[in-house]
Order: structure tokens, then C-alpha cells, then sequence
């Protein structure tokens, strides 16, 4: 039986492991952050995070579909865009 | 604390008597994004907000799309919810319309009908609304401001009824009710907390019982949700009559149930249309009956759900039909009210001629002249002349304004 509406468990979103859609994948160089966190500010899908004890960022390539947008407004030019091999 | 906003009969402007109406029905969110002819609705609103006559949370957004999002998500949350608008505004919530009631949430919103860009143009015509038509958007067009404080009440019993659980658009003519001034009987809190209950949502948004609302479905599932909002639609037919005949009994008051009727019986010739264009048919009526003009009028104050039973049993005996439509779905030549009463004819043993006119289109004044004109047409008809199978006439079209 259905819902009434399209109503469903909680928490579907960290289930759906969104990262096997990307074709490009971010690479963060951590030599080049200065830890600003633009990229983290700007990722539309909230998953750039500083690193486990440190000042630099990377994403959770679980969910990161590769938009490049973290790379586009790096100002330091730290993220690197790569063809990912599947 | 709603207390403070004056009851009883008061001449006021058509919008302060809605705005005053949803007050009074304790919307726990309102939103919306003002734009002409509905701005005076909400700035009313936002001023009771403000001079804390009713506790409502106001909730300021930078587009209708966002209002209405607002509101979807208060509502999923189990709050009673309140928006308005109109023309452009309604058609940048298209998206959202979808999702509040495919989400089945009984959202509450007055349309303030006006025409649609291009050409831009303020004044009214159903063109906004109509074209939301298939959006599962429970629509009551009203005639008078009265009968729009009334019915504002009764969409908020209809839309959260558990059977039902679907968003409803009150549709009132832009100008014509939104910006005149009206005897009206502004409703009574005591009276309106006793007639409309609290909103028990069917399922709401629980921190402690964390559940996903809207979730994508796949193709093993989706026809079947869109199957029970069709459902639900059905569902509302009874609903609609109940709310109508319980406020009845609670105030008095009556404007039809899914439609109205007015001299039909033994009307050879029977006018169909909805909104404020009601009154001026009326008037019409009354003055070819005196004349032993056997026409009558039926108003339609669903469109969604369609009443075409209720129709059918109207129009059963009568000679011609005329639908007066202040809309045109372009393409077809005709307006959407001629399109579904003529299919909701077929495939039955009614054989009554439809007559479609489009009339009033972007606020055209439409004067008892061009309904006696109309009427001429469908006297012939009734006398046997022949029916253009064509499409429906646009009525006062300036011909020599246009070149070809």
C-alpha cells in the first residue's frame, strides 16, 4: 500500500550516492589552499568540507557530482578537474 | 488576538474583506509577493501582522515562486497556510502548484483573475487560473464579495478534509470585486472558529518521527499517486456541497454548491458562466423573462472538479446551451468552460447544440447589450437554425482595428 502522498523514510538523500553521476572529478591540492573556503561556500550540493585536522578543503566524493564549480571559483587555482576513469 | 479586527456589516473594498476573511480563519503562515490587482490583499494581511491583530507569521520572499514554496513547506509542516495572487505571479508558481498538490497539501490561495502577458495588461479575464487547470488545484470562481469572504471559510473545510487534502485556488475577478467597495458581512471570529475546525494534517513534518515529504517515485508508482490526487478531486465533489450547506446553516448564507442555478426551470436557452459576470446575467434574466424569454442561467462555482453531472441534469431539456467563456485555449479555438461541457455531452443521449462565446478577454467590458446580442444568436438555435460546428465567437472583437 501507498501513502496518501509521496511521503517516505527520512534520510534518502545519504542513501542515494550521488557521486557515481560525476564524469569529472575535483581534485583539491592541498599545497595550494590557502583555506578560504570559496569552494565551500559555493558547492550547490553542500558536501566541500575543511580536511580532518586541518585548514584545507576536499570534497566527499560520495556525493559529488562534478559540477566544477568549486574549481571555477578557486582563487587559487588549487582544484584540478579530471577525466574520471570508471 | 484577532479580536481586534472588526465584525458585522461594513462597506468595505473587496480585498480587505478577503484578507480580513483569511484572518479570520487563523492561517498559522502566509506568504506571498504582491502584484496588481492582488496587492491590496496582502498589504491588508501584512498590516494586521504588523499591528499584531492576528498572530500569522508573515513570511517576506522575492517571487511567488518562493511564496508559494514557503507555503509548501509550512504546510507539510502542519500549519494552515495563506497566499494571493494573480496573472504573472500564478503562472511563476506553475511548478509549485504541481507539487502542493501532488504533496496534498491543502494550501489555500485567492487568484485575483487577470489576463496574461503579452500584451501586458492588468484587468481581468480567467486566462491566469484557467490555464492552471490541470494542476490538481481544487478552483471556485465567485461572483460578489460576500460570497468570497463566505467561501474563503468553506475552501479551507473542503481542502483539509482528510478525504480530500488538496490545495484550493479562490477565484475572484481582478478589479471588479478586488478594488470595489461592497456592503459585506465581515465574519465573526467566535463564529468562524466554531464553524472551522483546527487543521489536523493527514501526515505532517515531526522531528521525532523523521519522514522524507515529496519523495521522487519511479514508474512502478507514480500513476498511482496521480491516480488517488484524481481521487481526491472526486472526493471533493461531496465535500464542497457539505461546506456550502453547513456554512448555510451556520450563517445564513448560499451561493450553490460545485454550481448555482437561476430561473432554469423550463429555460429553453441557458447561459453558462462563472465569476463576477454572474450578477450582470442575472440582471439579463430577469429582464427577458419579463419579457417571456424562457432563458435561465447556471453558474459554475467549481471548475475543478468539473460539475458536468450537475450540468448535464441542468442543461438536460433545455434547446441551446451558451458558455460564456473569459478565456480562450488557444489552439482550439475556443474557451476551456465550451470545451469541457461539450465533451462532457459526448458519448451521452444529451443532444443539447453548445454555443461557445469568448467574452471579456484583458477586462473588455462586457454590457447587458452584448449578452442581449448573444441571447439573439441563441433564441435562431433554439428555433431550429442551423449550429456552427466551429469554434466559439469572440465576442466585440474591434475588426477594424485589425489589419489583414
Amino acid at each position: 500500500m501507498i501513502p496518501h502522498a509521496p511521503i517516505g523514510e527520512a534520510g534518502t538523500t545519504i542513501a542515494n550516492k550521488t557521486g557515481s553521476w560525476r564524469i569529472f572529478i575535483p581534485v583539491y591540492h592541498a599545497e595550494l589552499c590557502n583555506g578560504c573556503g570559496t569552494c565551500e561556500t559555493f558547492c550547490p550540493e553542500g558536501i566541500v568540507h575543511k580536511r580532518e585536522g586541518g585548514d584545507t578543503f576536499t570534497a566527499d566524493y560520495d556525493y559529488c557530482k562534478g559540477c566544477g564549480i568549486c574549481a571555477r571559483e578557486c582563487p587559487k587555482g588549487a582544484i584540478e578537474m579530471i577525466l574520471e576513469e570508471k | 488576538m484577532t479580536g481586534k479586527l472588526e465584525s458585522g456589516r461594513k462597506v468595505v473594498e473587496g480585498s480587505y474583506a478577503v484578507a480580513h476573511a483569511a484572518a479570520m480563519c487563523r492561517p498559522d503562515v502566509i506568504s506571498a509577493y504582491p502584484i496588481t490587482p492582488q496587492t491590496h490583499i496582502v498589504e491588508d494581511l501584512s498590516q494586521f501582522v504588523a499591528d499584531g491583530a492576528i498572530d500569522s507569521k508573515y513570511v517576506n520572499v522575492e517571487s511567488e515562486f518562493s511564496a508559494l514554496s514557503a507555503l509548501v513547506g509550512s504546510s507539510a509542516a502542519g500549519a494552515r497556510t495563506y497566499s494571493a495572487t494573480t496573472s504573472q505571479g500564478l503562472a511563476l508558481m506553475h511548478e509549485v502548484l504541481f507539487n502542493a498538490a501532488g504533496m496534498r497539501l491543502p494550501i489555500v490561495m485567492t487568484i485575483v483573475n487577470r489576463s496574461m502577458s503579452a500584451p501586458i495588461n492588468i484587468w481581468n479575464d480567467h486566462q491566469d487560473s484557467m490555464a492552471q487547470r490541470d494542476t490538481g488545484w481544487i478552483q471556485l470562481y465567485i461572483e460578489d464579495a460576500q460570497e468570497l469572504v463566505d467561501t474563503t471559510v468553506q475552501a479551507y473545510m473542503i481542502g483539509e478534509d482528510p478525504d480530500v487534502s488538496l490545495p484550493v485556488m479562490v477565484c475572484m475577478d481582478g478589479f471588479i470585486l478586488s478594488h470595489v467597495f461592497e456592503p459585506v458581512d465581515l465574519l465573526d471570529q467566535e463564529a468562524v472558529d466554531k464553524f472551522l475546525p483546527r487543521f489536523t494534517p493527514v501526515r505532517a513534518l515531526d522531528p521525532k518521527n523523521p519522514e522524507s515529504f515529496g519523495m521522487f517515485v519511479d514508474p512502478e508508482y507514480y500513476m498511482e499517486f496521480r491516480y488517488l490526487v484524481e481521487q481526491a478531486m472526486d472526493a471533493s465533489r461531496p465535500k464542497i456541497e457539505d461546506a456550502a450547506r453547513k456554512f448555510k446553516s451556520a450563517f445564513g448564507r448560499y451561493y450553490g454548491g460545485l454550481i448555482d442555478t437561476y430561473e432554469t426551470d423550463g429555460a429553453e436557452i441557458i447561459l453558462v458562466a462563472m465569476g463576477s459576470l454572474i450578477g450582470t446575467l442575472r440582471d439579463v434574466v430577469d429582464d427577458l423573462r419579463s419579457k417571456g424569454v424562457p432563458v435561465g442561467l447556471l453558474k459554475i462555482r467549481a471548475f475543478r472538479p468539473f460539475p458536468i453531472d450537475e450540468i448535464k441534469k441542468v442543461i438536460a431539456d433545455a434547446k441551446v446551451v451558451v458558455v460564456l467563456d473569459k478565456n480562450i485555449s488557444l489552439g482550439t479555438g475556443e474557451g476551456a468552460v465550451t470545451t469541457e461541457i461539450k465533451a462532457g455531452l459526448h458519448n451521452t443521449d444529451i443532444n443539447v447544440p453548445v454555443l461557445g462565446f469568448v467574452v471579456g478577454i484583458g477586462g473588455r467590458d462586457i454590457p447587458v447589450t452584448t449578452v442581449q446580442r448573444i441571447v439573439e444568436k441563441a433564441k435562431d438555435v433554439a428555433r431550429g437554425g442551423t449550429v456552427s460546428a466551429g469554434a466559439s465567437e469572440f465576442v466585440d472583437v474591434k475588426h477594424d482595428l485589425i489589419s489583414c
